[in-house]
């Protein structure tokens, strides 16, 4: 039987108060457990937890640095920075997002049937960020919008800097242009220092030289609250924020001068072709045309696919830098290098007669050989073979060359190889050779080299193709007589910070080796005949300076062994390219240049006047005379304009 | 006695009339004082938490208001009556709750509140005082430590309320009324080595448990286990958390000033994550302040429950003492990352909810225990 418990008053007092001595000191340790937490919390790791909390409360705005500006030798600009105008909204200070749009599409600012995107746009947007809803606005159309503007509560016009190109077309193949960064720029791009950048540099300069251009962006620290929301004070509390201004990007100075650039632009206009003028003594661009071009503030404030489109399906391809990636046949323009060759290999007497009856033919057989227009010349030395641009007695020379020497004399003028401009994307074109036959093509019976091949290769007809620039490039070899330079289109930058201005030295690349002075001085000669008494004797009228030349037709359309080039009978596009090369003044040659002018014809008629033209612009001064040497500036920055 | 008002400064006079008015109430000064101190303190910060809302600390203002009426109202009831009334109140208790189950209004994904017209009642509020009162009422007659036979009742009358707010689902404030209850029973002397087959017997049952969490709650769990597997989602409260304490320092950054509460970075910052903004602006001499404060305030309550006479009272008043400290440790805990987030509000410094009118009420039924110790004794 269980014994009865009875209440003990005194015995559960002690008791209690037992338990509750042991619940007090059990409170104790943990108000200690507590302690030690925040003392880990608050002083070993409150640094730690400062960091956090300065990254949670803090945003990084860029701030984009302004693109360097591009001037020409004379500092004048060529690209620079302007203000663009776009219209933005900030969703939450919209009343009515239907009914706004609603009248901005009466404003014709917004297309109707782009309402719907932007609904989702500025649905999917923070409601305190700021969207774009119209690009590219013209001035008429920011007019339209101010007037109105107290009806359209949460819109405002917002102004960023874009790109500016104060002559439009003039000199885009050698400039590029800038574009919307796209998926594969960001491939290459540190994607930090183009945090608030949204144009990057496509092609020519502005591609090339991007690093130099682009600057640093700065940044401005900016307080947010947990939504992401700039703030501008903290609770009570006005914090200080850093910022960081940016550093601009350099200038660049360009060897082009836009008065030359602007006569060949003026002289090829309506015609599809390229001009490249170098300086020979250093390798500078003094004008760099392919025809036709485009508008490259296009891209800058945003092409439209419909622009976009309409340019790429443009018959004759504006987008095409014919200047560096055309590759044509040269023509009769090889005649003085295949000259060289054969003086230098000592397979000729210059001074010897050869007879020319208007056609070639190879020992053993049929084949004819044919003479440009089916001209005569009659009997000529190497001096006339020249100015005259006879094609017979260049198959003969190029007969008894044979295409090994021709190929290996001719590498060291720039054919078959990119020659280097600083702004890259040239083709190489093709110097051909067996060992190039062999490898071209698949069928044992095309590796084999003809020796008709080598015939027309003397005349630059067949595989030979050279891009512009690769002529002009050969044509300043053969002014200085041998002197090789890197084309550059950049010759100086400019810090702007400091103001302090880098020289770009000239870039040699060797030398035409083994030929003899006295050979040159022969070439030299029959190309001056060219210009005085030769093919191209219209252009050299009465120029107050000697210079140097070339004509070359290369054909597009290949004439029936018995037929007769007609140029009227055959479409325009199919009529032969048009050539020129030339020097002047020819003793102490300041420039060297190639002109193409597709299905231009023949070569005195069409290209060669333009050369004249450009010539002149560069080397004469405003009283229609030479200008003396000291009076040729090198490239220079005049006044810094920003 | 008296000459000390006449001769006395005015500082002194006023202490004695203080005295004298707090007697009269039958109010134990030390505790009033701690609590006043805490409620005071509790402003200041609600003021800064709630991004300087006046109309929150206004609100607070009269919550407390209200709860110090229910504090001087209550500490006059005679105990006897209190013990008297326990299992009425009890039933009614139940039976709110059961209405809430049924026809309950449902805020915050929980079913929990009864509308009154005037305003919302949260029958589980008054659970946390109604289980340890019922527990002590059920072990005044009976010989302590408890017999098997009274910790099995025991533990029905506290399973029944504690089930009902559970499936509510509000287990914060199940496990908070089951704490008060059991407290009861721990400090009635139940054995040692039963605590221990119960702490064993307990972590079987939230294995079991485990099984019949709302996902929610299981998430809670993990996420405490490991806050940096969810950064933006459950674990973003104890990371922004801690980040604010953290970040504090020793001196903290300045009233009004803390970048994670002002900034919203912290959330809930001026109700269950208050002790954050505390830690934040203060610094830890805030927090240690704060936390002297608690322990003043838990301690003297615990004095004032060992001085009481009967079985009853000195249980009830043990509880809530104990119950009291509790939240504190809880609150501190989850903010600070050592526990689980769970939705226990830092006692009369976070905003909100009838809970400051409960625990007010509390430290007055305790108060009405310990003032008529000696009527009991004779």
């Amino acid at each position: 039987m269980p014994a009865v418990r009875i209440k003990d008053q005194w015995r559960e007092q002690r008791l209690f108060d037992q338990r509750s001595l042991v619940c007090a000191a059990i409170m104790g340790l943990g108000v200690l457990g507590l302690i030690v937490r925040l003392f880990v919390l608050q002083v070993a790791r409150h640094e730690y937890y400062s960091d956090l909390s300065q990254g949670n409360r803090v945003r990084n705005e860029p701030i984009p640095a302004a693109r360097g500006l591009i001037l020409d030798r004379n500092g004048e600009v060529i690209a620079g920075n302007q203000p663009a105008y776009q219209l933005e909204m900030v969703p939450e200070e919209v009343p009515d997002l239907e009914d706004t749009l609603a009248r901005l599409v009466q404003l014709e600012l917004v297309r109707s049937e782009d309402v719907g995107e932007l609904e989702r746009t500025v649905e999917s947007s923070r409601s305190f960020d700021s969207v774009p809803i119209r690009l590219r606005m013209s001035d008429e159309d920011v007019a339209r919008f101010a007037v109105r503007r107290f009806e359209f509560q949460g819109l405002d016009i917002k102004t960023r800097q874009t790109r500016w190109y104060p002559n439009g077309e003039l000199a885009v193949h050698a400039l590029g242009y800038v574009g919307a960064i796209s998926e594969q720029d960001l491939k290459h791009i540190d994607r930090a220092a183009y945090a608030g950048t949204a144009l990057i540099g496509k092609l020519g300069v502005e591609s090339a030289f991007e690093r130099e251009l682009h600057g640093t962006n700065g940044y401005r620290e900016v307080l947010v609250n947990a939504l992401g929301r700039s703030v501008e004070r903290q609770g009570a509390f006005v914090p200080n924020l850093r910022t960081r201004s940016p550093a601009a990007g350099d200038d660049l100075l360009l060897a082009i001068d836009l008065k030359v650039q602007r006569t060949a632009e003026a002289a090829l206009a309506g015609h599809r072709g390229a001009v490249v003028a170098l300086d020979p003594n250093n390798g500078d661009v003094l004008a760099l045309v392919s025809l036709p071009g485009f508008d490259p503030t296009l891209f800058g404030r945003g092409i439209t696919a419909t622009e976009f489109g309409a340019l790429q399906a443009d018959i004759d391809r504006p987008l095409f830098n014919r200047a560096l990636r055309g590759t044509y046949p040269p023509g009769s323009t090889v005649k003085p290098v295949i000259a060289l060759a054969a003086l230098t290999y000592h397979v000729v007497d210059p001074l010897a007669h050869r007879y020319c009856a208007g056609a070639f033919h190879l020992p053993h057989s049929a084949h004819v050989f044919r003479e440009y227009h089916n001209e005569h010349h009659g009997s000529v030395d190497l001096d006339d073979a020249i100015a005259r641009s006879c094609d017979v007695y260049f198959y003969g020379l190029a007969d008894v060359l044979g295409v090994d020497r021709i190929s290996a004399f001719m590498a060291p003028f720039g054919f078959g190889k990119a020659a280097g401009i600083d702004i890259g994307g040239e083709k190489p074109g093709i110097l051909p050779s067996r060992e190039w036959k062999a490898k071209m093509f698949s069928r044992p019976a095309d590796q084999v080299w003809f020796p008709g091949e080598t015939v027309n290769f003397g005349i630059g007809q067949g595989y030979l193709n050279v891009t512009p620039l690769q002529l002009a490039h050969y044509a300043s070899i053969i002014a200085t007589r041998g002197k090789i330079w890197k084309p550059r289109l950049v010759a100086a930058y400019r810090d702007p910070r400091t103001g302090q201005i880098h020289q770009v030295p000239p870039q040699s690349d060797g030398q035409v080796t083994g030929v003899a002075p006295e050979d040159w001085q022969r070439v030299v000669h029959g190309m001056i005949g060219v210009t005085t008494r030769g093919t191209a004797a219209a252009i050299g009228y009465r120029a107050p300076y000697t210079f140097g030349g070339k004509t070359g037709t290369a054909q597009v359309f290949t004439v029936g062994q018995n037929e007769k080039y007609n140029a009227s009978k055959i479409s325009e596009r199919l009529r032969d390219h048009s050539w020129f090369i030339a020097f002047a003044p020819a003793d102490e040659p300041r420039i060297a240049l190639a002109v193409l002018q597709e299905n231009g014809g023949a070569g005195a008629s069409a290209a060669a006047p333009i050369a004249r033209k450009v010539l002149d612009a560069y080397l004469l001064g405003a009283d229609g005379k030479l200008k003396p040497p000291q009076l040729m500036k090198p490239p220079q920055l005049m006044e810094p304009r920003r | 006695m008296y000459e000390d008002l006449a001769s006395g400064s005015r500082a002194r006079r006023t202490f004695t009339g203080a005295a004298h008015l707090l007697f009269a109430l039958q109010l134990d000064g030390p505790l009033v004082a701690g609590l006043a101190l805490i409620a005071a303190f509790g402003l200041v910060v609600l003021y800064s938490a709630s991004g300087q809302s006046v109309a929150t600390v206004v609100r607070t203002a009269l919550r407390l208001l209200l709860g110090t009426v229910a504090l001087v109202l209550l500490a006059r009831v005679n105990p006897n009556f209190l013990r008297r009334a326990t299992p009425w109140l009890y039933v009614a208790g139940c039976v709110l709750l059961l209405i809430v189950a049924a026809i309950g209004h449902v805020g915050m994904g929980a079913q929990r509140w009864l509308n009154l017209g005037l305003f919302r009642f949260q029958p589980s509020e008054l659970m946390k005082l109604a289980v340890p009162m019922t527990c002590a009422w059920y072990l005044h007659d009976r010989p302590l430590p408890p017999s098997w036979r009274s910790l099995a009742m025991l533990t029905v009358l506290i399973l029944i309320p504690v089930g009902l707010v559970a499936i509510q689902p509000d287990l914060g404030t199940a496990a908070l009324i089951a704490v008060a209850g059991m407290l009861v029973i721990v400090l009635a002397g139940l054995r040692v080595r039963v605590m221990v087959a119960l702490v064993v017997l307990g972590a079987l049952a939230a294995w079991f448990g485990w099984s019949f969490m709302h996902d929610y709650q299981k998430k809670r769990v993990l996420t405490f286990l490991d806050p940096q597997t969810d950064p933006l989602g459950a674990g973003y409260h104890i990371i922004q958390s801690q980040i604010a304490i953290g970040s504090g320092g020793v001196f903290g950054k300045g009233w009004m000033n803390g970048s994670q509460a002002q900034l919203e970075f912290l959330p809930e910052r001026s109700t269950d994550f208050i002790f954050a903004v505390v830690g934040e602006e203060f610094g830890l001499l805030g927090l240690l302040l704060l936390l002297l404060l608690y322990l003043f305030v838990a301690g003297r309550a615990l004095y004032l429950a060992t001085q009481t006479q009967d079985t009853f009272a000195r249980l009830l008043a043990g509880s809530l003492a104990l119950t009291f400290f509790v939240y504190v440790i809880i609150n501190a805990g989850m903010v600070t990352g050592l526990l689980p987030v769970v939705g226990v509000p830092l006692p009369l410094v976070s905003y909100g909810g009838s809970s400051v009118v409960t625990l007010l009420a509390g430290f007055g039924i305790l108060m009405a225990l310990y003032s008529r110790r000696k009527l009991i004794g004779s």
